[in-house]
C-alpha cells in the first residue's frame, strides 16, 4: 500500500513537473505572445506555400492547427485551451458559434480586401452584414454521375431525374438531414427551409418513392464508393465531388435547375483570439486576389473572390460546375437555421425516409 | 481498525460505481425527461411509441436476434471442437486476436471485399455465378456483426465446455444414451450458463449497433442505436436520445433478469 501511493506521489509530482515545464516553454517561444498566429482549419484547407509567403511578409509564425469537423472545433473553441486566433468554420457553425458567444465581431475597415469578395457571397441569412465571418471557399449540394454507368439521356438537370426506374438500386446519398430532405423540397419546386408540414410531408412522399433507386444512404465512405464505381449516381456536396473527379475523371457533377444549397466555410475570429492584429492581417492577405486564386487552384474548391476569377486558369474559371452562371446561383439557399425543434422534425422524417423499406 | 481499512479499501470500487455506473445512468435518466428546448416534459415517452420509432425498435431487436442465434449456432460447435484440439490456448488465442485490431479498421475491410469489385464478387465472376449485390443487405449487415460478436460467444460457451466434467459424459455414454441424446440432455444443459452468458454478450451490445448499420447495411438496417447518435450528434435533442437510451436500459435489465431467474428455479 505504502508503495502504493509513494508511486502515484511519484506520478502526481512528475506530471505537475510536466506541465509547468509546458508552459514555461510556450512563454518562452512565444507562443501566446504577438509574434505568433494561430490559425484553425480544415484538414489540407489551405496552400501552404501560402503559409510560408505569410510568414515571410509579416514575419509573424503561424500555428497551423486542423479539424475534420465544425462541432470537434466549436468544442475546442469552447473550452478555450488553445489561443486560435482565425478559424474557419462552416456557416451553420457560425450561427451557433454567434449565438454561444464564441466569436469576436470584426471591423471591416482593417479589412480593405474585403471589396473584391463578389456581392452575392455577403451579407447571407447566418450572419447579416459580415459581422462575425468573411468567406473563405463556398459550394454547392449536386448529382454526380458516372455517364457510362447511367442511361443516355439521363443528364441530370433536374432533381427529378434521380427518381429514373432505370437507376434502380444505383443511387447513392449522403447521410444528411438536410441535404436529403432539401433536394426533397426542392424538387416539388418548395424551399429547402420550408416549415409548412404538408410541404414536408409531400416531400416525405417524394423521397420514400426515391426507395427502389437508394442503394445506400452513406457518411464520407460516399467519396469512395463512387471513385470506385459502386454506384452509379450520388448525391454530394461539390467540395466532395471535386475529390470524387480528381480520384475517377468519368463521373460529372451537375446542380440541378430547380435549385439547390449553397454552403460556405468562413473564417472567423474565436473569443480565444489573442493576436488580433495578426488575424486580421492574415484574413486581409488571404483576400488578396492573387493569394485567393492561387489557394483555389490549390484546393479546388470554389473561391467568392471576383476578382481571383481572372487569374484562375480557364479551365477551372470557366467550369460551370463549381463557378455556375448567376442565373443558377439565384436559386441556391443557404441554410436558415431553423432552430431545434424544426431541426429535430427534419431529421425524424429523414429517419422515416431511412426506415421505409423497398 | 481492520473494519476501516476495508472500508477505505472500498472507496475506489465505490467512487468508481458512482462515477461512472450511477451517475451516467441517472443523467440519462435526468436528460430523458426534457425537449430540445430545456423545458421540462414526458413527451419524450409518448414520442417512443409513435409508429416511427416502434418499428425502430423491433428491427432492432429482429436483427439482434438475428445476430445472437447465427453466432451461437457458429460458436458452440467452434467452441467444442476448441476442446478437442492440442493446442487449445494456441487456437484460442487466434480466434481472440481479431478483437486486437480497431472495429473501424475490419468493418472498412468488409467494403473492399464486398464491393461490387470486391474479393467476393470476382470470385463469384469466377466461379460462373456472376456479380451479386451484397454490400448494403441484410445478409452483409448480419455477416459482419456476427464475424465481429463471434469471440465474445465462442469464450464463455468454451470456458463452461472446459469445465465440463468428461467423466459424465462417458457415463451416459456407456448408460446407452446415443450421441444426440447425450449431447441433449447431459452435455447442452451443463453448458447453458456459458450460453447464457454468450448470448448476453452478444444480444445487447447488437441491440444499439450503429456504426456498422451506415458502412456495411447503407442505413438500410435502423436500429435504435442509430436513432441515438443522430440525436446527440445531429439535432442535438439530447432529450429524445436519452429516452432511447433509458428504454435499452430497461430492456437490458429485463434480459438479464430473465436470463438469470432460470438459475434460482434449477
Amino acid at each position: 500500500m505504502k508503495g502504493l501511493i509513494q508511486a502515484f506521489a511519484a506520478i502526481l509530482v512528475a506530471s505537475l513537473g510536466c506541465m509547468y515545464l509546458a508552459s514555461y516553454l510556450n512563454s518562452s517561444q512565444g507562443y501566446s505572445g504577438s509574434n505568433t498566429l494561430t490559425i484553425y482549419n480544415w484538414g489540407d484547407y489551405i496552400d501552404p506555400d501560402l503559409l510560408t509567403k505569410f510568414q515571410k511578409e509579416t514575419g509573424i509564425t503561424v500555428i497551423y492547427q486542423t479539424f475534420d469537423s465544425n462541432e470537434a472545433m466549436m468544442t475546442k473553441v469552447q473550452q478555450g485551451g488553445t489561443t486560435f486566433d482565425v478559424a474557419v468554420p462552416s456557416e451553420y457553425a457560425i450561427d451557433k458559434m454567434k449565438q454561444e458567444n464564441l466569436l469576436l465581431p470584426i471591423d471591416h475597415d482593417r479589412l480593405p480586401n474585403l471589396k473584391h469578395i463578389d456581392s452575392r457571397f455577403l451579407n447571407l441569412s447566418f450572419d447579416k452584414d459580415n459581422h462575425y465571418s468573411i468567406p473563405y471557399f463556398w459550394g454547392t449540394v449536386g448529382i454526380i454521375y458516372n455517364p457510362e454507368l447511367t442511361p443516355k439521356d439521363l443528364v441530370f438537370d433536374s432533381w427529378d431525374d434521380l427518381w429514373d426506374p432505370r437507376l434502380k438500386n444505383n443511387l447513392l446519398l449522403v447521410d444528411g438531414a438536410r441535404e436529403v430532405m432539401g433536394f426533397g423540397l426542392n424538387s416539388l419546386g418548395y424551399s429547402l427551409n420550408d416549415r409548412k408540414e404538408e410541404h414536408l410531408q409531400e416531400a416525405l412522399r417524394k423521397l420514400q418513392k426515391l426507395t427502389p433507386n437508394v442503394k445506400a444512404i452513406v457518411g464520407d465512405e460516399i467519396k469512395m464508393l463512387l471513385a470506385n464505381e459502386e454506384a452509379a449516381a450520388g448525391v454530394v456536396w461539390s467540395g466532395d465531388a471535386s475529390e470524387i473527379m480528381d480520384e475517377n475523371d468519368k463521373l460529372d457533377y451537375v446542380i440541378p435547375k430547380e435549385g439547390s444549397n449553397v454552403w460556405f466555410d468562413n473564417m472567423v475570429i474565436p473569443r480565444t483570439a489573442r493576436n488580433l492584429d495578426g488575424a486580421y492581417k492574415f484574413m486581409n492577405f488571404m483576400l488578396d486576389p492573387a493569394n485567393a486564386a492561387q489557394n483555389a487552384e490549390y484546393v479546388g474548391y470554389s473561391t467568392p473572390n471576383k476578382d481571383a476569377i481572372p487569374l484562375l486558369p480557364e479551365e477551372i474559371s470557366s467550369d460551370e460546375r463549381f463557378y455556375p452562371p448567376e442565373e443558377l446561383t439565384g436559386r441556391l439557399e443557404v441554410y436558415d437555421n431553423l432552430g431545434k425543434r424544426m431541426l429535430s422534425h427534419y431529421n425524424e422524417l429523414f429517419l422515416e425516409f431511412k426506415m421505409h423499406r423497398k | 481498525m481492520a473494519v476501516r481499512n476495508r472500508n477505505f479499501f472500498l472507496v475506489p470500487y465505490v467512487l468508481w460505481i458512482l462515477l461512472f455506473v450511477a451517475a451516467p445512468i441517472a443523467l440519462t435518466l435526468y436528460k430523458s425527461f426534457f425537449d430540445v428546448d430545456g423545458a421540462f416534459t414526458l413527451d419524450n415517452y409518448v414520442r417512443f411509441f409513435t409508429p416511427v420509432y416502434l418499428k425502430m425498435t423491433l428491427s432492432s431487436f429482429w436483427y439482434a436476434f438475428l445476430i445472437t442465434l447465427f453466432s451461437l449456432l457458429i460458436a458452440y460447435p467452434a467452441a467444442w471442437l476448441l476442446t478437442r484440439t492440442k493446442h487449445k490456448q494456441l487456437w484460442l488465442l487466434l480466434i481472440i486476436l481479431p478483437t486486437w485490431i480497431n472495429l473501424l479498421l475490419k468493418v472498412y475491410a468488409f467494403l473492399g471485399i464486398f464491393g461490387t469489385y470486391g474479393a467476393v464478387n470476382r470470385s463469384l465472376e469466377w466461379l460462373g455465378i456472376g456479380a451479386q449485390q451484397i454490400l448494403f443487405t441484410d445478409f452483409s449487415f448480419v455477416f459482419v456483426s456476427v464475424y465481429i460478436f463471434i469471440p465474445f460467444m465462442i469464450l464463455p460457451i468454451f470456458n463452461s465446455l472446459e469445465e465440463l466434467n468428461p467423466s459424465l459424459v462417458f457415463a451416459a455414454r456407456d448408460l446407452g444414451a446415443s450421441p444426440w441424446t447425450t449431447f441433449r440432455r447431459v452435455v447442452f444443459p451443463l453448458t447453458l450458463d456459458g450460453v447464457k452468458a454468450g448470448c448476453q454478450a452478444v444480444f445487447i451490445p447488437a441491440l444499439s449497433l450503429f456504426m456498422i448499420t451506415r458502412l456495411v447495411a447503407g442505413n438500410r438496417v435502423i436500429t435504435l442505436g442509430t436513432a441515438i447518435e443522430q440525436h446527440f450528434l445531429v439535432t442535438q435533442d439530447w432529450g429524445m436520445g436519452s429516452t432511447i437510451a433509458v428504454f435499452l436500459i430497461i430492456v437490458m435489465v429485463l434480459i438479464m433478469f430473465a436470463a438469470g431467474k432460470r438459475e434460482v428455479r434449477r
